[in-house]
C-alpha cells in the first residue's frame, strides 16, 4: 500500500520545491532554504550511519570539511574547474573514510563515538594548522563560483535549484538503497550484529560501505557549500558542527528519511526563532536536545506519532 | 637537559589537571557504565564557583572548597534525577545526546551567570616556583598531585573497605543481581554522580588558580580528562591518574620536540591508538564491550 | 530500533510538520524603514569573541542613540538592525542575507572578527553595500574592495609600533609565541614579514592554543634559542598565562604583548606578573595620561563617560571599532539620500575624522584610513598602564 504513494509523494515534494524556487524571489529565504538543503544532505548522510546501521559518529562534520577545503585548494589555487574537483572532493572523503573505517568500525557504542570524534578533531585541527594549503585559522577565500557548461550558479535562485535537485537525487539514492537487500542487512545489524553476523550478513563490509557512502555525501554538501559562500574557515567544521548534524539526525527521526529532512529544518530556523533570546540561545538549544531525548529518544516525528497512536488506541476501545 | 625537566614538569601541570578530571570521568564508569559528556561543564562550575566564592563573597579558602564541592555535587545529583533516570531505554547514543545537551546547557547557564570573561584567582599558598635543576615546578601543581592521590586512595578505599562502596561496585557489574540482593540501585547511581561530580568540582577548584577559568573551559578539558581517563583504562583508579600525567607529558613532550600547533592533536591521536591497539588502555582489565 | 515499513502516516507527519516549521520562517517583508535609516550590525555578541562583540554592539546602539538626539541624520532617525555571529562564519553571512535582503539595511557595520567579515565580504560586494568592518585583518582591505572599509587598527601598525620600540632598545634577536587563531596568524604574519625592516631576527616561533593553561614548554623552547625579547599575540586569557609562565620560569628578557589584551581584564588576569610588559594600544586606554592637545582627547573622554554612564561597566579598548563605523558612516551618509554608491564615495572621501581607533582618513587606496599615530606603546607599572616614549 505504500510503496504505491511512493513516487507520487517524491513527484509532489519536487513540484513543491520547484513551486517554491519559481515563486520566492527574497536572497534572504532563498538562502534559509539553501541552508535547509545542505543541512538535510548532511542530515541524511549521517542517517544512513547512525539510524539504519546503527553506528554512531560524533565527528562527522571532518567529512564536510574535507569535501569544501578539497574543492577550495583544487579550484583556487590549482585553478581546476569546480566541476572537476567535484569527484575528487568526494573521493578524497570517501578513501579517508575507507581507511579510518577499518580500525575504527571495529569498536562499537562509546567506544566508537569517541572514535569518531577523535578523528573529526585531528581533522579539524590539521585544517586549522596546515596554513599553507589551508589558510589556517584565518580560512580560505577566493573561491571561485561553480560553472557546469555555460551555466553559473552564482546567484541565489540558481544555487537553490542546484541544491535541491542534489538532495533530491540523494533521498532516491538512499530510498533504494533501503528498500534494497542492503538496507535490510543494514537494519538487520542495527538491530543485533551478532545475529546479523550468525545469519551471513558481511557485517564488517557493509558497515565500511555505508561509513565510506555517508562519507561522500557529506563531502558533497561540503562542495556546494565552499561554491555558495566562497570562503571557508575550520571553525564551520569542528566538534559542534559534528553534534548539530547528529542533533538533526537524533530530533528529526533516526532510520527515517523525511525525519532527516524535518530534522535538518528545525535546527536550521532554530536560531532564527531563538534570536529574540539570544542570550539564552545555548540554554534553550540544550535544554531542547536534553527534553527532546529523554521524553521522545527515537525523534521528534516518531515521538508525534506515538502520541498519536496511543491517543487512537485510547479512542478505538470506547 | 634543563629543558627535558622542565618540559617534564610543564607536562606534569597539565598531567595533574588531566588526572584529576579523568579521575572523575573513570569512577562514573566504574560505578555505573555512563559516560558523562557533561563532565567537563562541572569542573567548570567548580573553578567559577571557587572563584566566585573566595573574590566575591570573601570566603576563605577552605570553607569556599567545601561549599563549592557540595553545591556542584548537588546540581549533578540534581541533573541525574531530571536528566538521566526518566530515560526508559538507556541506549547509548540517547545518552550521548543527552549529555551533550546538559554540556550546552550548562555552559549557556556559565555564560549568563559569570559572563564572557576570564577570571583568575591567586594560588593555594602563595610560594614561589620550586626550583629543580633550573627547571621550574608551579607549587599549585605539586598540591594537584597530593589532593588527586589523597582522592584516589580514598576512593580505593571506599569501594575495597565500605559497604556502600562494594554495593555501587556490585550495581556496575550486575544490576539485577544487586537488585536481588536488596541494593537500591537508584541511590546507588544518585551517589555515584553525586561523587563523581563532586571530583569534577575539586578538579575545577584545584586549577583555577593555574587556568583562566571562563564559562567555555569545561568542553576541551573534558575532551582530553576522558582521553587521559581512556589511556589510562576506563574505570580504573589509578589508571585515571597515570593516563592523565601520561598524556600532559606527552603533550607537552610533543611541543618540546615536535611543534606547538599540533599540540591538541596529541590527546586524540592518543586517543585513537588506545582505542585500535587496547581499549582497555594501560591498567584496565580486558573489559567486555558491553554495547 | 525496529525499522517500520510503513512509513506513509509517519511521512504525512513529518511532512506536515515540516510545512508548519518553513511557514513559520516567513513572516512578513520587513518594511524598508520609511522614516528611519537602518544600519545593520553584525558582532560576535556571545562566543569565544565576546569581549569585542559585546562592547561593539553597545557601542554602536550608544552612537547610533548620540546621533539620534542630535537630530539623526538630515532630520531622519538611525535605527540599529543587529545580529549575533557567536563568532561562527557560516551564521555570519546568515545574518548579512538578513540585513541585506530582509531588514534592508542601507549599511552594515561589523563583523568583529576577520574570518566572519571575510566570510561576508563576497555578499556585499555583489550587493553593492557600504561595509564597514570592526576586524583587525589585513586581508580585508588588502586588496582593495571597492565597498568594503575597516575601523580597527591593523597588525601592520600594531607590529610596527612593537619593532620601533625593540629597535631603540638595540634588541636583534627575538622569539615570537602566538595563538592559533586568526588573530594571532595574522600577527606572526607581520611579525616575520616586517622584522627585516628594522633589523630584526626572528629565531623561533611558537604557537599555543585560545584554551590552553599552560605554555611552559613553548617559552622554554623559544628560550633555548636566546632571544632579546619574546613577542606574545593573542587575546585573553591566553596571554595573561603566558605572562605568568614567564614569570614562574624567570624569564628576564622583555615580554611584549599585542593590542589584543589592550584592556583592564589582561592586567587584573596577570596580576603581578603583568609588571613590566609592553605593548601598542589605541589611545582609549590611556586617555587621562593623554596631553590635553592630543587630537583625540576629546572624543575619547566624552565616549568613555558616555558609555561607562549608560552602560555601568568600564568602558573596553574594542567597543570603540563600532562606535567609529556608526559615526563614519553616518558622516557619509549626509545628503545622500539614502543613495548607497554616493554614500561609498563620501565614505572614501573623509579625511581627518576624529575617532575613538584613530584619526582616519581614507582614499581610495587606503580603505583602513589609520596611520602609527593611531598606536602609543605602553608599559605595565604598578598594576596601571604608562605611556611610553
Amino acid at each position: 500500500m505504500d510503496d504505491k504513494y511512493l513516487p507520487a509523494i517524491y513527484t509532489g515534494f519536487a513540484l513543491g520545491i520547484a513551486f517554491l524556487g519559481w515563486r520566492i524571489d527574497n536572497a534572504y529565504y532563498l538562502q534559509l532554504l539553501i541552508f535547509i538543503g545542505l543541512n538535510t544532505l548532511l542530515a541524511l548522510s549521517l542517517n544512513m550511519l547512525m539510524g539504519y546501521a546503527g553506528q554512531i559518529s560524533l565527528g562527522h562534520a571532518a567529512f564536510y570539511g574535507i569535501g569544501a577545503y578539497v574543492t577550495a585548494i583544487l579550484s583556487t589555487t590549482y585553478q581546476v574547474p569546480p566541476l572537476l574537483a567535484l569527484p575528487a572532493a568526494v573521493g578524497a572523503a570517501m578513501l579517508i573514510a575507507w581507511i579510518v573505517g577499518m580500525p575504527t568500525l571495529r569498536l562499537s557504542g562509546y567506544y566508537l563515538g569517541m572514535g569518531t570524534l577523535g578523528f573529526g578533531m585531528i581533522v579539524h585541527i590539521v585544517l586549522r594548522e596546515w596554513s599553507s594549503v589551508t589558510g589556517g585559522a584565518s580560512g580560505f577565500v577566493g573561491i571561485p563560483p561553480l560553472t557546469v557548461g555555460p551555466v553559473e550558479f552564482a546567484s541565489n535562485k540558481s544555487y537553490f535549484f542546484l541544491v535541491w535537485a542534489v538532495v533530491l537525487a540523494v533521498i532516491f539514492l538512499c530510498r533504494r538503497i533501503i528498500d534494497s537487500r542492503v538496507g535490510r542487512a543494514l537494519c538487520a545489524i542495527h538491530d543485533g550484529e551478532k545475529a546479523a553476523a550468525a545469519v551471513g550478513v558481511n557485517t564488517r563490509r557493509l558497515k565500511l560501505q555505508v561509513f565510506v557512502l555517508s562519507a561522500g555525501i557529506a563531502a558533497l554538501a561540503g562542495f556546494l557549500y565552499a561554491h555558495l559562500v566562497f570562503f571557508i574557515s575550520p571553525g564551520s567544521f569542528g566538534f559542534m558542527a559534528s553534534i548539530k548534524i547528529v542533533t538533526m539526525v537524533v530530533i528529526g527521526g533516526m532510520a527515517s528519511i523525511w525525519g532527516a529532512l524535518f530534522g535538518a529544518s528545525l535546527l536550521t530556523l532554530l536560531p532564527e526563532w531563538l534570536h529574540a533570546f539570544s542570550e539564552f540561545e545555548m540554554v534553550v538549544y540544550g535544554l531542547i536536545l536534553m527534553v527532546v531525548m529523554i521524553f521522545m529518544p527515537r525523534g521528534l516525528t516518531r515521538g508525534l506519532m506515538d502520541i498519536y497512536e496511543r491517543y487512537r488506541k485510547t479512542h478505538d476501545r470506547q | 637537559m634543563q629543558e627535558l625537566l622542565q618540559y617534564l614538569f610543564s607536562g606534569m601541570t597539565n598531567g595533574a589537571v588531566y588526572a584529576v578530571i579523568a579521575l572523575g570521568f573513570s569512577m562514573l564508569y566504574s560505578s555505573t557504565d555512563l559516560i558523562n559528556f557533561a563532565h567537563g561543564e562541572f569542573v567548570m562550575l567548580g573553578a567559577l564557583c571557587m572563584v566566585s566564592l573566595t573574590a566575591g563573597a570573601g570566603l576563605a579558602l577552605v570553607p569556599a572548597f567545601f561549599v563549592t564541592v557540595a553545591a556542584v555535587a548537588a546540581a549533578g545529583m540534581l541533573f541525574e534525577r531530571l536528566a538521566i533516570r526518566p530515560v526508559r531505554h538507556p541506549q547509548p547514543i540517547v545518552l550521548i545526546i543527552i549529555t551533550v545537551g546538559a554540556s550546552i546547557f550548562l555552559r549557556g547557564t556559565g555564560m549568563l551567570i559569570w559572563g564572557k570573561d576570564a577570571h583568575s584567582m591567586p594560588p593555594f599558598l602563595d610560594i614561589a616556583p620550586i626550583d629543580i635543576a633550573g627547571a621550574r615546578l608551579l607549587a599549585q601543581s605539586v598540591w594537584i598531585l597530593v589532593i588527586v592521590t589523597a582522592l584516589a586512595a580514598g576512593l580505593h578505599l571506599f569501594y575495597k573497605k565500605t559497604l556502600t562502596g562494594k554495593a555501587m561496585t556490585a550495581c556496575a557489574v550486575n544490576k539485577k543481581g544487586a537488585w536481588i540482593v536488596g541494593i537500591p540501585f537508584k541511590w546507588m547511581v544518585l551517589l555515584a554522580f553525586g561523587m563523581s561530580t563532586g571530583l569534577g568540582a575539586v578538579a575545577g577548584a584545584s586549577i583555577a588558580p593555574i587556568t583562566m577559568s571562563s564559562y567555555d573551559m569545561g568542553t576541551i578539558l573534558g575532551l582530553k580528562g576522558f582521553c587521559g581517563a581512556m589511556l589510562g583504562g576506563l574505570g580504573s583508579l589509578w589508571g585515571a591518574i597515570l593516563g592523565g600525567f601520561l598524556l600532559g607529558i606527552l603533550e607537552a613532550m610533543g611541543v618540546g620536540f615536535v611543534s606547538s600547533g599540533f599540540k591538541d592533536a596529541t590527546a586524540f591521536l592518543l586517543l585513537l591508538l588506545v582505542l585500535y591497539v587496547r581499549p582497555q588502555g594501560i591498567l584496565g582489565t580486558a573489559e567486555v564491550k558491553r554495547f | 530500533m525496529r525499522f517500520v515499513r510503513k512509513d506513509s502516516p509517519l511521512l504525512l507527519a513529518a511532512a506536515l510538520l515540516t510545512a508548519v516549521v518553513f511557514a513559520s520562517a516567513f513572516p512578513a517583508l520587513a518594511e524598508s524603514g520609511e522614516k528611519t535609516w537602518k544600519i545593520g550590525g553584525i558582532f560576535s555578541i556571545t562566543g569565544p569573541a565576546s569581549f569585542l562583540g559585546d562592547p561593539e554592539k553597545k557601542s554602536m546602539e550608544l552612537a547610533i542613540e548620540e546621533i539620534n538626539a542630535a537630530g539623526g541624520v538630515d532630520g531622519r532617525m538611525l535605527e540599529a538592525v543587529i545580529y549575533d555571529t557567536e563568532g561562527d562564519p557560516s551564521k555570519a553571512v546568515m545574518a548579512a542575507g538578513k540585513l541585506i535582503n530582509k531588514d534592508r539595511v542601507t549599511a552594515i557595520a561589523g563583523p568583529s572578527r576577520t574570518p566572519t567579515t571575510l566570510a561576508v565580504v563576497p555578499m556585499v560586494e555583489r550587493a553593492n553595500l557600504p561595509f564597514v568592518s570592526c576586524a583587525a585583518g589585513n586581508k580585508i582591505v588588502e586588496p582593495i574592495k571597492p565597498w568594503v572599509f575597516k575601523t580597527a587598527q591593523s597588525d601592520i601598525q600594531a607590529v610596527a609600533s612593537i619593532y620601533a620600540h625593540i629597535e631603540k632598545q638595540g634588541i636583534d634577536r627575538i622569539g615570537t609565541l602566538t595563538v592559533a587563531n586568526s588573530f594571532g596568524e595574522s600577527g606572526r604574519e607581520q611579525l616575520i614579514e616586517q622584522a627585516g625592516d628594522f633589523g630584526i631576527t626572528v629565531v623561533r616561533s611558537e604557537s599555543f592554543g585560545a584554551g590552553d593553561t599552560d605554555m611552559t614548554s613553548q617559552l622554554t623552547k623559544i628560550r633555548q634559542e636566546k632571544p632579546g625579547a619574546v613577542i606574545c599575540w593573542g587575546t585573553n586569557p591566553g596571554p595573561a598565562v603566558v605572562a605568568k609562565n614567564a614569570e614562574q620560569l624567570g624569564l628576564d628578557i622583555p615580554l611584549y604583548q599585542s593590542h589584543g589584551v589592550a584592556s583592564p581584564k589582561f592586567i587584573e588576569l596577570a596580576g603581578d606578573s603583568a609588571e613590566g610588559i609592553l605593548l601598542p594600544t589605541g589611545k582609549i586606554l590611556v586617555a587621562d595620561l593623554l596631553p590635553d592637545d592630543d587630537p583625540q582627547k576629546q572624543v575619547l573622554t566624552d565616549y568613555i563617560d558616555a558609555y561607562e554612564t549608560r552602560y555601568d561597566e568600564t568602558v573596553s579598548g574594542f567597543g570603540g571599532y563600532a562606535y567609529d563605523a556608526v559615526y563614519l558612516l553616518a558622516r557619509a551618509m549626509e545628503g545622500t539620500g539614502g543613495d548607497k554608491e554616493k554614500i561609498r564615495e563620501n565614505l572614501e572621501n573623509i579625511k581627518g575624522h576624529v575617532g575613538i581607533s584613530g584619526v582616519f582618513s581614507f582614499s581610495q587606496t587606503d580603505h583602513n584610513g589609520l596611520d602609527p599615530s593611531a598606536f602609543v606603546m605602553v608599559r605595565i607599572a604598578d598594576g596601571k598602564w604608562q605611556l611610553v616614549k
